[in-house]
């Protein structure tokens, strides 16, 4: 990895549902845990909103990592949102990984409402994940009008 | 009025909240170069009064058709500045919110990045706001009844204050009575209240009520639905005994073959029941049950002859053949008030309860000193297990009475090595009210309590504490770190942190005031009804403070400790609480159901179904539609039962079927504004 090297400070497309990681994260605003600010939310409200064309755009537009949250297993607002969504996850991740995209830069976690502590882990987490493979430059970027 | 947009940005400072970290004034350069933007301001609290008129009057000065305020979550503010909207005649989902608080200015410290990022959040939200669209707010009607899950004192009160106000109650327990853990206790502290006294009378108005239906043994088994139209089905589990027919008499119990061989749960254990049974004399409905795991003829198919129980009924009650019966109703709102359990003191194995006799849970001593528990309210130590082999004619020796009591607090409360790191806000409290009765019904017990911190906050909390050390209880600050036994005492090892000293107290009989966790069965509301958990395990109320009795789903309630540990004033505070909220739509007859529900686009559905397959609501069905004079199925969606949650828009292959207000074509804009370096 030739990009790699400390000053890189990668640029992450968060997608959170509404009920339980969109809250967890705002617990932790609440709660003034400290983490990254490489991380930006999009909310929706469920999980299973994300198409993974949504992960391809971000990658696209020049987002660095992606991360999926929702609630845990079993907790899902909508009954099964977050299984649809680990399923395409999983999918989505063999494909990318075909594509030649480092499996670091898409991730998924479950944060609950009351993790606020646990959202500020998963950020270094992926954070971290991104820094360790570098700026994301394999996919042309490309601005378009919407 | 879809129109070409004209975007107002409202960027708030929140006192020093947002512009002490974000520089506001620099957001607000920003946004003003964004496409669209018409206005862009900054104020000190956008939620306030001159806040909200900012926004109102701009919509009129510069005939503004979308809106975006940079402030908080809109998980606190949207429905506020929705309002705002409205009164200033656009349609309230023309708003979007960029959350620059929760998400920004709380969690990032260094004040570049932090404007950098909150830029980036709110041009996200301008470049959605653009794309946004005007939707239909439905009203449906809320069919007036309310489903109240748990019997307890924080069940009863809120069935009696619904059923009072004249809606319909559906008041649903698991267990063969009504009246939940209050109806174990003796005495309530700090009044000296006697519990059965103040509890029982409403459990008889439970079941008397005309507008309150009553199922005990019974259990919720599905809910579908939403607020206002839920529909459940109820098991009712079988007695084996006609309801009808049984007067209480007892006849039945006395006659069991296994009568005094069953631990009775109500009892905690200390008395003795027998497969056909009442939990207490006071037990509402006043209608014994078999059990059937350890009645004879249910669990062995054979109970001597014939079941004693059978011949003793007079009013032949009892019918073997009787079958759990599903019952199913629709109700309009939900209260949840499943109660506790109590910590389970054989996780703390250094306090050896399970292996001496005398080592008890405060919940078992409570039971010991209630005049209708096992003892009469004798306290006596206690022979567990041991059958009394009694010889014809020979007098049963009179059980000891204990000579000292020693009472450990915090046993599962406050203790991080078992998982609990709350307090449970009842323990130091019970734990007074029972050193006093011990000394009130055994005067020249010697009386000591080990403790952390004593926390004697409420009313007449302070002063109840300070009564009991007059009274001679002696407080050792100090957590026992063993108990074991020497000759016929117990001994209590622990160090007196105030003194600094190590010691070995002699007892007789060892309480541990146990402290209050969530139901072990918690999990089966959990996936009956989507709740949340907080950290503690307990249920999660919609907000820690404004909120304290909603859940995140609208039309559901919480009332009790199932929502986290209180006492039975709180309790009841709470429950009257949930009992006005769940009243709120009943009493308005109607309510607003999600607009953000999901559309199809007929003339590019291929009728593929995998949108039908993926609803968990069944929202969605294929009909068959005229294309230029071709028949073709398309999905079509009942707005009534979509939620919004968007799992079709994920699955649908060429984008036909969207979700409003999280269309593709308002979220990829998102992802490019914050995609941008």
């Amino acid at each position: 990895m030739a990009e790699k090297n400390s000053d890189f400070e990668p640029n992450i497309v968060a997608f959170l549902c509404n009920w339980c990681s969109y809250a967890g994260a705002d617990l932790a605003g609440t709660s003034r845990i400290q983490y990254p600010p490489n991380v930006r939310v999009i909310r929706v409200m469920c999980s299973g909103r994300v198409n993974p064309l949504f992960v391809m755009n971000a990658l696209q537009q020049g987002a660095d990592g992606v991360l999926i949250s929702g609630c845990h297993p079993g907790d899902c607002h909508y009954m099964q949102g977050n299984y649809y969504a680990r399923r395409r996850f999983m999918l989505m991740r063999n494909f990318l990984e075909y594509l030649g995209v480092e499996p670091e830069r898409v991730r998924m976690s479950w944060v609950s409402a009351s993790e606020g502590a646990k959202w500020k882990e998963v950020i270094e987490e992926v954070v971290n994940g991104v820094k360790s493979v570098g700026p994301m430059n394999k996919f042309q970027r490309r601005q378009l009008n919407w | 009025m879809n129109g070409k947009p004209k975007i107002g940005v409202y960027v708030c400072h929140c006192g020093t909240n947002i512009a002490g970290v974000v520089n506001v004034e620099e957001v607000v350069q920003f946004a003003s170069t964004l496409p669209d933007v018409v206005v862009a301001r900054n104020y000190s609290y956008m939620c306030s009064d001159p806040g909200q008129a900012l926004i109102t009057d701009d919509i009129e000065k510069f005939g503004l058709n979308r809106v975006v305020v940079a402030s908080c979550s809109p998980r606190m503010h949207e429905p506020t500045f929705r309002k705002t909207l409205l009164s200033g005649g656009l349609n309230p989902y023309f708003l979007e919110m960029a959350n620059i608080r929760e998400q920004c200015s709380w969690v990032h410290e260094d004040p570049i990045a932090a404007t950098e990022k909150a830029k980036r959040i709110v041009e996200a939200a301008v470049v959605k706001a653009r794309r946004l669209e005007a939707l239909d707010v439905k009203e449906v009607d809320v069919e007036p009844a309310c489903l109240i899950i748990g019997a307890g004192i924080a069940g009863i009160q809120a069935a009696l204050d619904i059923a009072d106000a004249g809606f319909k109650v559906y008041l649903v327990e698991k267990s063969p009575t009504v009246g939940g853990h209050m109806a174990q206790l003796d005495k309530t502290f700090p009044t000296l209240d006697c519990s059965a006294c103040i509890l029982t009378p409403k459990m008889v108005d439970v079941a008397n009520h005309p507008n309150i239906e009553l199922m005990t043994y019974s259990q919720v088994e599905e809910i579908s639905g939403y607020i206002g139209n839920f529909e459940v089905k109820v098991r009712k589990k079988s007695r084996f005994v006609d309801m009808d027919k049984c007067t209480g008499c007892g006849a039945c119990a006395e006659v069991c073959r296994m009568a005094g061989r069953i631990p009775n749960e109500f009892d905690e254990g200390i008395g003795m029941r027998g497969a056909i049974y009442l939990p207490f004399p006071q037990a509402v409905p006043a209608k014994y049950t078999i059990d059937k795991e350890n009645c004879l003829f249910l669990s062995k198919g054979k109970c001597g002859e014939s079941p004693k129980c059978k011949e003793a009924c007079q009013a032949d009650a009892i019918n073997f053949d009787l079958q759990d019966e599903i019952v199913e109703f629709k109700v309009g709102t939900i209260i949840v008030a499943t109660g506790y359990d109590v910590f389970d003191a054989r996780k703390k194995p250094e306090y050896a309860y399970g292996v001496y006799d005398n080592v008890l849970t405060a919940l078992e001593f409570e039971r010991l000193v209630n005049a209708s528990g096992p003892t009469g309210g004798k306290i006596v130590m206690l022979e567990r297990g041991k059958k009394k082999k009694k010889k014809e004619g020979e007098e049963a020796e009179a059980p000891r009475v204990p000579k000292s009591i020693t009472f450990i607090q915090c046993v599962g409360s406050r203790d991080k090595s078992v998982g609990n790191e709350y307090c449970s806000r009842v323990c130091c409290m019970y734990t007074a009210k029972l050193a006093h009765l011990a000394k009130d019904k055994i005067p020249d017990c010697e009386v000591t309590i080990f403790y952390m911190d004593v926390r004697a906050f409420g009313k007449g909390f302070e002063e109840f504490y300070d009564r009991v050390r007059r009274e001679g209880v002696r407080y050792i600050r100090g957590n026992p770190s063993e108990i074991f036994r020497r000759g016929d005492k117990l001994v209590v090892k622990a160090e007196d942190t105030l003194t600094a000293t190590p010691l070995e107290h002699e007892t007789d009989m060892v309480v541990l005031s146990v402290g209050l966790v969530p139901r072990s069965d918690n999990r089966e509301i959990i996936d009956l009804l989507k709740l949340s958990q907080s950290s503690d395990l307990f249920y999660l109320e919609a907000h820690p403070k404004l909120r304290p009795v909603d859940t995140a789903s609208d039309g559901i309630f919480l009332a009790g400790v199932c929502q986290g540990p209180k006492d039975i004033p709180d309790a009841v505070a709470q429950a009257k609480g949930a009992a006005s909220a769940a009243m709120i739509p009943m009493a308005s007859g109607k309510v607003k159901v999600e607009a953000q529900t999901s559309v199809v686009n007929e003339a590019t559905c291929r009728g593929c179904g995998f949108c039908v397959a993926v609803c968990p609501y069944t929202a969605i069905e294929l009909v068959e539609v005229n294309r230029n004079g071709w028949p073709v199925k398309v999905a079509r969606v009942n707005e009534a039962l979509c939620k919004g949650c968007g799992a079709c828009a994920a699955a649908c292959l060429s984008g036909s079927i969207q979700q409003r207000s999280f269309k593709d074509i308002q979220i990829l804009p998102q992802i490019q504004a914050l995609g941008v370096k």
